[in-house]
């Protein structure tokens, strides 16, 4: 029994951290989110090159054939460096792809050569499957990350009483940017109206690929969470040890140190169940909706106090434009919604265990 | 990453498994919760230590040559869970087990090892640790209790306090001041005091949930061989911490399915216990709580895992103990307010009220968790020792 990454693994993440540390810092990142789409072509190529799109597609399907261990290594690391634009949601329909069997196109997105997304939920913002009212293919879909860049958008739609998902092109649909509070990312309001579609799969079975991709994706979310949660730790605490008031380092005092403390507490916490949840997936194991939810659950809490002790630790520095934190805090709110935020994730758990 | 099993630990694990479902005495369960004089459920564990480790179970992961088993850490958390699933009572020489003993493998001198181990293992000599004192807490290298050497011993005067078992100790790692002249943390020594000596005297310290768990003992002019220093004179401050680090790394190993057994139990009775006309199990606010104490124990669980990982690797635990004290401690007094509100009205209710969920065990529970962030370090003192040592942040005093 070992809780801890094998050699292999962690050899992936030190090679992300330092691809992503040469290819995207920060001020790459700055640049990237103020570009239309906040998705970078050089970039995704760059990761597509290192297989990263890929890395839990398997090998026939032009992926690196991994488990969701790699799969959260990778994220965490993402997380770390803010990468900005499509990497989960793209994810995300890789997943749904995967699970409905299209291996044409899931080979295009674990190669890079095409990227996608998925279009879930509406007007009600649920983001149980149940929900899905959208008759097909006509009506308003709210909230889909990168439909712009994106060259595919899934559609989850009710075909009369069957859920039923799509492929659609992108360009064949209508699509209103969301102004949102995280910079790195685009939301867009996304409207059908009787577009071509290819059916990929229907009633139960897309039920079944909705849930495993929504797993796939919300283990991946918890453990970039976490790589932004320590990399605003590591920011205030440089902070804390060089700033000086009163003739010492703020670090010094108890107050600061112990909201400090706190983060780290929050971060390793966070990091133990993200890694938990991506291995009981990775073993196939029943309580693996339970375990992503316990994640999910704790890491949204846990992100948001995180980010709201980082700025506080750094006083009026940590409210600047000019200030990084600002990029993470945004992103770890735009992250706590998505996919359910901990009290959606609660009530599942409440379902498991309770019930 | 790998949480299976492997062969060793599977067979050592249904070795474990069916030896307790063989042994665990039939009326523990019971008894757990009924009232009962603190020396008679002493002595009762004491017996129960003394049938595990006749039958090769205390110190697991303690050298053969000195009574243990030999067995690598990650087999001493398998038997812990399962003494804990299989609901067996828990061991008697606990401070022993978890702090004392471990310190002597790591810094004792051969011979002490053959002399206090296996006799720890088997109960027959139990054990307290003689840290705070009344002026010295949080900050504990300021400690006053000193040790002056006369011929071949200490002689020992001072007062400690917050003595968990010191009414029932046999001996005692005490740490003492032996060099007033050096900086605080240089001076101290660690010596394994006789609790039978002359000059030793023990008084109880009732706490607020009641019972007398801990005690104060004072020394006057007690002799102690200079053969029990534990480490060296004056480098008493790294064997101190050696056994707090103990402390705060795997003393709470146990309390995960402790906690789970527990959080099952309340849901039962929020299924049962009315809320606004029907069960509280069904009301949104006491799911999403429950939920929230569920999610937290699991993480608990996972953080030890890690932790236990990373002591398989490296032998000893890491400051990073001082984040599973305080999750521990910080969760049991959530847990507990949520158990009170789910109660409602019972959850007041004392042991020897007929009408009392659990013989009243819930209001002492919610008594005893304020204690947990004060015990073995307070939670002050934790985010001290992280930040320092774990963030690198200037220390603070």
């Amino acid at each position: 029994m070992q809780f801890g990454l094998s050699e292999s693994q962690q050899i992936l993440k030190t090679n992300a951290r330092k691809f992503f540390a040469a290819e995207c810092p920060l001020s790459e990142v700055r640049r990237i989110m103020e570009t239309d789409t906040a998705q970078d072509k050089k970039l995704w190529r760059g990761m597509a090159e290192q297989g990263f799109l890929g890395v839990v597609f398997p090998e026939e399907a032009g992926g690196m054939g991994l488990g969701y261990v790699e799969l959260v290594a990778l994220a965490e690391e993402m997380g770390r460096a803010l990468v900005p634009g499509a990497f989960l949601s793209n994810l995300f329909a890789g997943a749904v792809l995967h699970a409905a069997g299209a291996t044409k196109h899931l080979a295009a997105i674990s190669s890079g050569e095409k990227t996608a997304t998925v279009a879930l939920l509406e007007a009600d913002a649920n983001w149980n499957p149940d929900a899905v009212k959208m008759p097909t293919l006509t009506g308003e879909k709210l909230f889909v990350p990168d439909a712009e860049s994106a060259d595919f958008i899934i559609v989850a739609a009710r075909d009369a009483a069957k859920l039923a998902l799509y492929l659609v092109e992108s360009h064949a649909v209508k699509k209103a940017l969301m102004p949102a509070m995280d910079l790195t990312r685009r939301l867009y309001k996304v409207t059908f109206d009787h577009p071509a579609a290819e059916l990929l799969v229907e009633g139960d079975a897309a039920r079944k690929a909705l849930d495993h991709a929504l797993n796939v994706v919300t283990v991946a979310l918890c453990a970039e969470m976490t790589g932004g949660m320590q990399r605003m730790l590591d920011i205030a605490v440089e902070y804390a040890k060089t700033r000086k008031q009163f003739g010492k380092p703020i670090g010094q005092y108890q107050a600061v140190q112990h909201q400090c403390a706190d983060m780290l507490l929050f971060t390793e916490s966070s990091r133990s169940a993200a890694y938990y949840a991506a291995y009981t997936m990775t073993e196939g194991n029943a309580d693996a909706p339970t375990a992503i939810s316990v994640a999910k659950a704790y890491t949204s809490d846990a992100c948001r106090e995180t980010g709201n002790r980082a700025v506080q630790v750094q006083g009026g520095m940590g409210f600047t434009w000019e200030n990084d934190t600002h990029l993470f805090y945004r992103r770890a709110k735009a992250s706590e919604i998505a996919f359910g935020d901990a009290a959606y994730h609660r009530e599942k758990i409440a379902r498991a265990v309770i019930d | 990453m790998d949480l299976n099993l492997t062969p060793q630990e599977l067979r050592f694990r249904d070795e474990v498994r069916a030896w307790f479902a063989a042994n665990v005495p039939k009326d523990w369960v019971k008894r757990r919760d009924e009232e009962e004089s603190m020396q008679g459920r002493f002595d009762y564990l004491r017996s129960w230590q003394r049938k595990l480790y006749d039958a090769g179970w205390a110190g697991i992961s303690w050298p053969k040559d000195f009574g243990g088993r030999g067995a690598p850490v990650m087999e001493q958390v398998i038997f812990i869970e399962e003494m804990a699933r299989a609901e067996a009572p828990p061991m008697a020489n606990v401070i022993a087990l978890g702090l004392i003993g471990p310190t002597i493998i790591a810094f004792g001198t051969p011979e002490q090892k053959r002399r206090y181990l296996a006799k720890m293992l088997s109960a027959e000599e139990i054990w307290c640790q003689g840290f705070s004192e009344p002026n010295a807490g949080s900050d504990l290298a300021a400690l006053s209790t000193t040790g002056v050497l006369d011929g071949d011993h200490f002689v020992v005067n001072g007062q400690k306090c917050w003595t968990s078992y010191a009414w029932a100790a046999d001996w005692c790692e005490l740490i003492v001041r032996t060099d007033p002249t050096v900086p605080k943390h240089k001076g101290l020594t660690a010596l394994l005091v006789d609790m039978h000596s002359p000059g030793v005297e023990v008084r109880g310290l009732k706490q607020m949930s009641g019972e007398s768990e801990f005690g104060e003992i004072f020394f006057r002019d007690v002799r102690v061989p200079v053969e029990n220093v534990v480490g060296k004179v004056n480098e008493g401050w790294g064997v101190a911490m050696g056994t707090l680090m103990h402390e705060r790394g795997t003393f709470g190993a146990a309390l995960q399915v402790n906690y789970r057994r527990n959080f099952n139990r309340l849901v039962e009775i929020a299924k049962h216990i009315d809320r606004n006309g029907k069960p509280a199990s069904e009301d949104p606010v006491i799911r999403q709580k429950l939920a929230q104490c569920y999610a937290e124990i699991e993480v608990m669980r996972l953080n030890q895992l890690r932790a236990f990982s990373r002591i398989n690797e490296t032998g000893v635990p890491g400051p990073e103990g001082s984040i599973q004290k305080i999750f521990w401690s910080e969760l049991n007094q959530r847990f507990q307010q949520v158990a009170m509100e789910i109660l409602g009205p019972y959850g007041q209710l004392a042991h020897g009220s007929p009408d009392a969920f659990d013989e009243g065990q819930w209001a002492y529970g919610y008594l005893r968790s304020r204690g947990n962030t004060i015990e073995a370090g307070t939670s002050e003192i934790q985010r001290n020792i992280i930040g320092h040592f774990v963030l690198g942040l200037p220390k603070s005093y």
